[in-house]
């Protein structure tokens, strides 16, 4: 009798329905296998269970067929037409597809994204946009990337260190184009991969047909955690003001500590109720990063963030422009880092100059290609739509 | 102290002067903004459980908790006495700590018993027992139907709901987590 080796798919009775690593399905005897298991078994004694991986905690498989669960290769089949659906989107729209350098010497310094190191004076990207922004400063109208980003010690269900980014950009134009771009762009990649506007999600279906509903910061902050926020208050008002709210602030100081402790207890799990996408726009001055002011309204920025079934899926500027600014916003950074204890990065001069010749007035955005898979695929969990996930390389 | 990358299920953390342990985590993180650890915490003393963001550079103050594995001796009035089967040791535990698990125990069971600063707090019975059918009222012949049970007291005091064919004498296996029969088991 030949020996069986491979995933326990079913079990009947006292018979197990085996996938073996070629891909052919098999019958044997049950034993104490369960679905899940991976197991062996030759002639006539009961299978013998290798590993036991869906039972309670389960170590990284040994097996290449264990690693992959039927459910996760067809997450992979659809991450392949998604990135084919987002290919001819942009493509229909005229955008150039481009490639950026993965290695540099000066990474984002946002405060809060740790570069990964690459020798002694270079890191990996942590996003590509100081690259696009200079080739829409040689010229270049309308760009898209799609690219591995980097960030140190990011790891849970909606992150992993190492992830793919697609990044696009309009020149002569504004958020506004950029926002049509998301909601149309979600809408044709779902429809090419599910065949439908409406995404099943594990919290609920979310209808993505454009256009997407809106709502402004303040208005996202007052709705769900009750709080009245100006956007330039000092921190201190602003910590008296989540204090009233009832929010449990765990000793934060900084403006944008105290901001997301509010918005990650009360804003969040609002979004993950909603059964339609929203755009969150307008965001407070103190959380500008790349972006520049509103005319209208200089405490707040032309920044929106996209959130599809309670999943940030993509942050958008009206990119800043002005060279003085830029530079003054990256000293700040500098400085945040260096109080904070975290490594300093140099700035981007070669950005700086790029900005000094003249950037068009631009709009640009970076969407979560694995989340923006998981949507399609309504996985919970980002290692469901990887081919090597945390863990498995 | 602990920080957010120390934190994992089990990690014990004293919160408002309460031990705590760590039940579920999970890393959280808004684009632009500072990471979490939203974490699912369990009061040690109460078995609530509660749901705290813990932001990346905060800290958590580890709780003096211990958990030692004693053999139950006998009652001392209002005390359950345990003892520590290496070193001898003995402690009393309230009846009010004990609560109703205190009618499964039996001589010599191997409990856990949780100890924060140095007191006796709690205590967990091992899931599955093996007890004996002290009292219960015969079968009623002709009443065949499925899903029928009839009370019976065990010799450890508890009464559990058990089949219609159980009767005194019998050696029962229970699950004291939800105070149920699971088998009859050979003597």
């Amino acid at each position: 009798m030949s020996r069986v080796h491979g995933r326990v798919i079913a079990r009947t009775g006292d018979t197990l329905l085996v996938r073996t690593a070629t891909g052919d399905l098999r019958v044997c005897p049950a034993g104490d296998a369960v679905p899940g298991d991976i197991i062996e078994h030759t002639a006539a004694d009961p299978p013998r269970v290798v590993r036991a991986y869906l039972r309670g905690d389960y170590p990284t498989p040994d097996t290449e067929t264990a690693r992959l669960s039927r459910g996760r290769l067809r997450n992979l089949e659809k991450r392949a037409r998604a990135a084919a659906a987002l290919r001819s989107f942009f493509a229909a729209r005229d955008f150039v597809e481009v490639e950026t350098p993965l290695l540099v010497e000066a990474p984002g310094l946002e405060v809060h994204i740790e570069a990964v190191p690459a020798g002694m004076d270079e890191w990996l990207i942590t996003s590509p946009e100081f690259q696009m922004k200079r080739l829409l400063a040689a010229g270049m109208e309308r760009i898209y990337t799609v690219c591995k980003c980097f960030r140190a010690r990011e790891a849970g269900p909606l992150h992993a260190v190492e992830f793919t980014m697609v990044e696009w950009y309009r020149g002569w134009s504004d958020l506004d184009a950029i926002a049509a771009d998301t909601e149309a762009l979600v809408e044709h990649v779902a429809r090419e991969v599910t065949g439908s506007s409406r995404l099943e999600l594990s919290s609920g279906s979310v209808e993505v047909s454009s256009p997407w509903p809106r709502m402004t910061v303040r208005e996202a902050m007052r709705r769900f955690a009750e709080v009245d926020l100006d956007g330039d208050e000092p921190a201190t008002d602003l910590a008296e003001k989540l204090r009233a709210a009832g929010i449990d602030l765990g000793g934060a100081q900084a403006w944008d500590d105290l901001f997301y402790s509010a918005f990650v207890a009360r804003v969040e799990p609002a979004l993950a109720a909603m059964d339609r996408p929203l755009l969150i726009t307008d965001w407070p001055v103190q959380l500008a990063a790349l972006a520049r002011r509103k005319a209208d309204d200089p405490r707040v920025v032309e920044r929106f963030e996209a959130y599809v079934g309670g999943v940030e899926l993509a942050n958008a500027f009206g990119e800043l422009t002005d060279p003085v600014e830029q530079r003054a916003r990256f000293v700040d950074e500098q400085l945040e880092r260096q109080d904070r204890e975290r490594p300093v990065y140099p700035i981007d001069e070669k950005l700086i100059r790029a900005l000094e010749e003249g950037l068009p007035p631009s709009g640009g955005i970076a969407l979560g290609f694995d989340r923006l898979v998981m949507l399609v695929c309504g996985a919970r969990e980002i290692r469901e739509v990887l081919a090597f996930a945390p863990g498995e390389i | 102290m602990y920080d957010t990358s120390d934190i994992r299920k089990g990690l014990k953390v004293l919160m408002d002067g309460a031990p705590f342990t760590v039940v579920e985590f999970q890393f959280v993180k808004p684009g632009k903004g500072t990471a979490f650890t939203r974490t699912k915490f369990k009061n040690l003393l109460t078995g609530a459980v509660i749901e705290r963001n813990i932001r990346s550079g905060e800290k958590l103050e580890p709780a003096n908790v211990e958990e030692k594995t004693m053999q139950y001796l006998y009652q001392e009035g209002d005390a359950f006495v345990f003892m520590d089967s290496s070193s001898y040791e003995q402690v009393h535990v309230h009846s009010d700590i004990v609560g109703s698990d205190g009618d499964f125990l039996q001589d010599n069971l191997e409990c856990a018993v949780l100890f924060f600063n140095e007191r006796a707090v709690g205590i967990t019975l091992p899931n599955f027992i093996i007890a004996e059918v002290v009292e219960t009222e015969p079968a009623v012949r002709g009443d065949t139907s499925g899903n029928v049970t009839k009370a019976a007291k065990l010799d450890t005091g508890a009464e559990v709901q058990v089949p219609l064919f159980i009767t005194t004498g019998d050696t029962l296996k229970i699950d004291t987590r939800d105070r149920t029969y699971v088998e009859r088991v050979k003597k």
